[in-house]
């Protein structure tokens, strides 16, 4: 047992700490606050507490657990909401009331719930089993299994299996090890800090689809793969989070509210429970862990709030599900760092940030990735980092540091964002490097001139950029016609495929059909429209078309008459502009 | 209280840090005295505490310290206040000392000043209409119960003027239920202070205000406690007396610096503009508290006030406050000189007034069914209008098209009609969007895109 000897915020330094090692979790003072080892001098440990250490005296009992920082998984993970501890917020609200109170413990998994266990057919006493070895599986949610696995570092014969009603600490199975029998139940602990093992990584092959066309079509994600979203406030950062989490095609949502606000937890606690899958109708929030660690929760509890998400979302991937984990944001992760470190007196690197900032956000996001799990499945982490630029200026260190590593850059951009041009992510400046992965994908699942309708898309946008630059200084009636088409089919892109509204269910999630669908009726529109153009047909004329209105409500319309839909307007662009060549053509 | 432990050791004084030696068993975050020869004392709390030696900072000036005869008394506890309903009509200085003249507080329970985090699964979602009976924020940044809404300003605008009006005219609509206002002047002016005890006082708002006020000329560190003395006492009124609270705090640009200066003075290393580290975790530990939370009758609504320096939405004063608060109204120096109250900017390029839970607190049974339509098209058609103004700008208005002149005509009429308003005057929300309506009415019927068509043949004049 060891003693206080100096308290600062957050810090406290405790001695006679002999035979702690680092990172391990220890207990602090009389009302037993949860803190970390972070620092180790001979018999004198540097403490991060989790919880506001007002009170704390020098001389106060300091008390080792023993072991690193860690979370409980098992079956009632799902819905949860914790802290960044992994304390479960219901059960804190239901012990403290409405202020979480310090020193407050409850189990992070309900001890006493009971599941109904079904064991693995494939198992039967005197098999083999190994680490990752699914010896079962509870029906955790209506479509959600829960795999029970046998725990990383042990292996050997299977004695007994018990299907049945259990609690996630009885014991449902004895494996006879090297070193004698263990028993194992539906409870697992990992530590936070280090990735949980996988027997290989490898490369994405399907995107993580999110309904949004801006996202899908131009800068898509891979299932397994790392993304970046950058913007300064009012940008619409935790609508486009919120937006993924509600339609990412995942199994499982890991959402980590790293110190935001706490209205936008309550938000996510009213909408997620009666929002519907759009792929399955079942409530969101059944595939949904939220880590809730907001602004003004102790701040080192911030720090863990990271690790503890994405040690979650290992877990399911493990399972072989695909997992999409967001984290939001980034940068109040980095300013816990930041904190922590100016306490220590570290020497501090750019803006005050701790020099090891970058090395801790690549580590983060290497955790993400496809993987064959160690039981031979195949699974993923997909992570999606908010980051908050200080003034918008992404040349700060946290988005450097994050642009460094991911594959996907989602630009916010706060002009198109005051145009009430949403998703406000700039078209020009962001940029995914998984296009390429995922051009074999799209072909056969969507249409064979998916990537070349993308691609003339992005090239119209460019080009759209170029003359509206020319346009700033001639005006738009100085252009050829040809050169106005350009500026008007931007105009169509723009407003009508990549503006989509959140709020609006009917728009809200696009499938990839749809999305392919409107752009490949507004490609044609344009092919059309600039023959009929070079035929001599009249600029105003084809301005005019009534097939536009249509176009601009394509957004609206619904999957299933969608197909319907768009072969309808390409045949209406054609009659009309075959129309028009023949009444006003000179060829 | 426990009886305190006094100290004459100490070793060193700078700027608001006092270093107290040969200390046993300081608590961290414990309340001291400091008492000195003359029978003075200040109030401070210890920032740091290790075997033998604690680092003290004292909430007042540490003027007439002494090491040789000054003495710290360790007061075994941490910083509380005394809270009660009777403190509704008082004012207070920045310490929670009566500064009206009357009688000390006495306290139904005292609280610790720093509150405890609200668990967010016990926070309710809000969405409370509040009616302050002004066309640009009931119209287009609607402010709902439980929201913290900062006025974004610039020196020398009439923000004070804004947050007295709000004070006197908020309320829910349909209760006459009025807000209990708590008061937070942090290094303000005295003739500021005077401003709006004189406006309370006018308008009968004074005997539900409770006053905390600092003025400018006080010890800057006091400024770190007001909000919290404060917001303490709004969360007594709120959650344990079910009050409607309104909470107003200016200047935070002055608090923010009292910030600096003690950051500056304990050596820490400094963030950006020299502000701390940590000054987003300390600023969401005053705005946090606010909200409505589940069980509870009454709420905590906030409604910061904060001077960007240099007018620069980038600075870090802005910049963290923008990214805690739920939205923000940005003052605007160019309506101000044009003689638009409130100069509430719906459009600048770049910056954004905004309410994120607008949304909420809006539509059929909460205002009415058309406002979030009017809302989107009257800001489209002012953004229209500033553009049309540059061009005219730049081309000369005779050049224009039709199109363009009628959008110049609107914007002209939209500053001076739905934007401008008296100091007292009070516009319910019907009238807000009727006069929206009529502005609206300038145009066709068929460009009125954002709004459905059903409300266009309900409401459309012409």
């Amino acid at each position: 047992m060891g003693y206080v000897s100096k308290i600062a915020g957050p810090l406290v330094v405790a001695g006679d700490m002999h035979g702690s090692s680092m990172y391990d979790v220890v207990r602090v003072g009389k009302n037993r606050l949860i803190g970390e080892i972070i620092q180790l001098k001979a018999e004198t440990a540097t403490i991060q507490v989790y919880e506001d250490t007002s009170g704390i005296k020098p001389g106060d009992p300091v008390e080792s657990t023993g072991r690193p920082l860690y979370v409980e998984l098992g079956p009632g993970l799902l819905t949860s909401v914790y802290d960044g501890v992994q304390r479960p917020l219901n059960v804190l609200k239901a012990k403290s009331g409405t202020f979480i109170e310090r020193g407050v413990e409850a189990p992070s998994i309900d001890r006493n719930k009971r599941w109904n266990f079904i064991a693995n057919k494939e198992l039967k006493n005197g098999t083999h089993v190994s680490e990752g070895t699914i010896l079962g599986y509870v029906q955790e949610m209506p479509l959600i299994k829960h795999y029970i696995m046998v725990p990383a570092g042990m292996g050997g014969v299977l004695v007994a299996i018990d299907e049945g009603e259990h609690r996630v600490a009885d014991t449902i199975a004895r494996v006879k090890t090297k070193n004698g029998e263990v028993e194992l139940t539906m409870l697992q602990k990992r530590v936070v800090r280090a990735p949980s093992p996988y027997k290989e990584k490898l490369d994405g092959s399907e995107p993580l689809i999110t309904g949004m066309r801006l996202i899908d079509t131009l800068f898509p994600l891979v299932k397994g793969g790392v993304a970046a979203i950058p913007g300064p406030f009012g940008s619409g950062k935790t609508v486009t989070l919120h937006s993924i989490a509600k339609y990412a095609n995942s199994n499982i949502i890991v959402y980590i509210g790293c110190g935001e606000r706490g209205n936008e937890m309550s938000e996510v606690l009213t909408e997620f429970p009666e929002l519907k899958d759009p792929l399955n109708g079942r409530p969101l929030m059944e595939r949904t862990v939220l880590v809730a660690n907001t602004s003004n929760m102790p701040v080192a509890a911030r720090d863990a709030s990271i690790y503890t998400g994405m040690t979650i979302a290992e877990y399911f991937r493990d399972m072989g599900y695909d997992v999409a984990l967001m984290a939001d944001s980034t940068s109040r992760w980095a300013e816990a760092m930041r904190e922590i470190s100016a306490r220590l007196e570290e020497m501090p690197g750019e803006e005050g940030y701790p020099p090891y900032l970058s090395k801790r956000l690549a580590e983060f996001y290497e955790r993400a990735g496809r993987v064959t799990t160690l039981g031979g499945r195949t699974g993923s982490v997909s992570a999606i980092g908010a980051v908050s630029p200080s003034g918008g200026d992404i040349s700060e260190p946290v988005s450097q540091g994050t642009l460094r590593v991911v594959k996907v850059y989602w630009a916010l951009d706060p002009l198109l964002a005051s145009a009430s041009q949403y998703p406000a992510i700039n078209w020009l400046l962001s940029y995914s490097r998984y296009k390429g992965v995922l051009d074999p994908w799209y072909a056969s699942n969507v249409s064979a001139e998916f990537t070349a309708a993308r691609n003339e898309t992005m090239r119209i946008l460019q080009h759209d950029a170029e003359l509206k630059d020319i346009v700033q200084l001639v005006g738009e009636d100085a252009l050829p016609d040809s050169e106005k088409m350009v500026l008007d089919i931007g105009r169509v892109i723009k407003e009508d495929f990549l503006r989509q509204s959140a709020y609006d269910p009917a728009d809200a999630y696009a499938s990839m059909k749809k999305q392919y669908l409107m752009l490949d009726t507004i490609l044609d529109f344009y092919k059309k429209t600039a023959s009929a153009l070079e035929a001599g047909a009249r600029m105003d004329s084809l301005m005019s078309m009534k097939a536009r209105a249509r176009i601009a409500r394509m957004k609206e319309v619904d999957e299933k008459n969608i197909e319907k839909e768009a072969s309808e307007i390409k045949r209406s662009i054609s009659e009309e502009v075959d129309a028009l060549v023949k009444k006003e053509g000179t060829i | 209280m426990k009886f305190a432990i006094e100290y004459n050791t100490i070793n060193s004084i700078q700027g608001p840090l006092v270093i107290v030696e040969n200390v046993r068993h300081a608590a961290y975050n414990e309340i001291v005295r400091v008492n000195m020869q003359n029978g003075n004392s200040v109030l401070g709390q210890v920032l740091e505490s290790s075997a033998g030696k604690a680092v003290v900072q004292v909430f007042g000036s540490t003027e007439g310290l002494n090491i040789k005869d000054t003495s710290v008394s360790f007061l075994g506890e941490t910083m509380r206040v005394g809270v009660s309903e009777d403190m509704l009509g008082r004012v207070l200085d920045g310490k929670g000392k009566p500064k009206d003249g009357l009688s000390e507080i006495i306290p139904e329970e005292k609280r610790d000043v720093n509150g405890e985090p609200i668990n967010p699964m016990a926070r309710a979602m809000p969405g409370d209409f509040i009616q302050t009976g002004i066309s640009s924020i009931d119209g287009l940044f609607t402010l709902v119960r439980g929201q913290k809404l900062p006025i974004f300003s610039g020196a020398g605008l009439n923000h004070n003027e804004l947050a007295a009006q709000i004070t006197r005219q908020a309320k829910v609509k349909g209760t006459e239920e009025e807000f209990a206002v708590v008061f937070a002047g942090i290094g303000i002016l005295q003739e500021d202070a005077r401003f709006f005890m004189r406006d309370f006082e006018r308008s009968g708002a004074l005997k539900r205000t409770v006053a905390f006020i600092n003025f400018a000329s006080d010890p800057s560190v006091e400024r770190i406690m007001t909000p919290r003395l404060a917001l303490t006492t709004a969360e007594f009124l709120a959650f344990e007396k079910h009050m409607h609270v309104l909470v107003i705090l200016t200047d935070m640009t002055m608090y923010a610096e009292a910030l600096r200066e003690v950051s500056s003075a304990r050596e820490e290393v400094p963030g950006r503009r020299g502000y701390p580290g940590y000054m987003y975790t300390d600023f969401s530990s005053i705005y946090e508290r606010a909200g409505i939370v589940e069980g509870k009758k009454g709420s905590i609504t906030q409604l910061p006030i904060l001077t960007m320096p240099a007018d620069d939405l980038t600075h870090p004063i802005p910049d963290l406050t923008g990214y805690i608060t739920e939205g923000q109204m940005f003052l605007d120096r160019e309506l101000a000189n044009k003689g638009v109250y409130p100069p509430i900017n719906p459009s600048p390029r770049g910056s954004k007034s905004l309410s994120r839970l607008m949304n909420y607190g809006i539509g059929a049974g909460k205002t009415r069914e058309d406002h979030r339509g009017v809302t989107d098209q009257l800001i489209g058609a002012y953004a229209k209008a500033l553009e049309a103004r540059n061009l005219s700008a730049i081309v000369g208005s005779e050049a224009l098209s039709a199109a363009d002149k009628r959008s110049l005509k609107f914007g002209e009429e939209f500053e001076k009609r739905f934007l401008n308003q008296g100091f007292t005057e009070n516009r319910d929300i019907e009238t807000t969007l009727n006069i929206g309506w009529d502005l609206l009415s300038m145009f066709d019927k068929e460009e009125l895109t954002r709004i459905k068509s059903a409300y266009i043949e309900k409401y459309y004049k012409r």
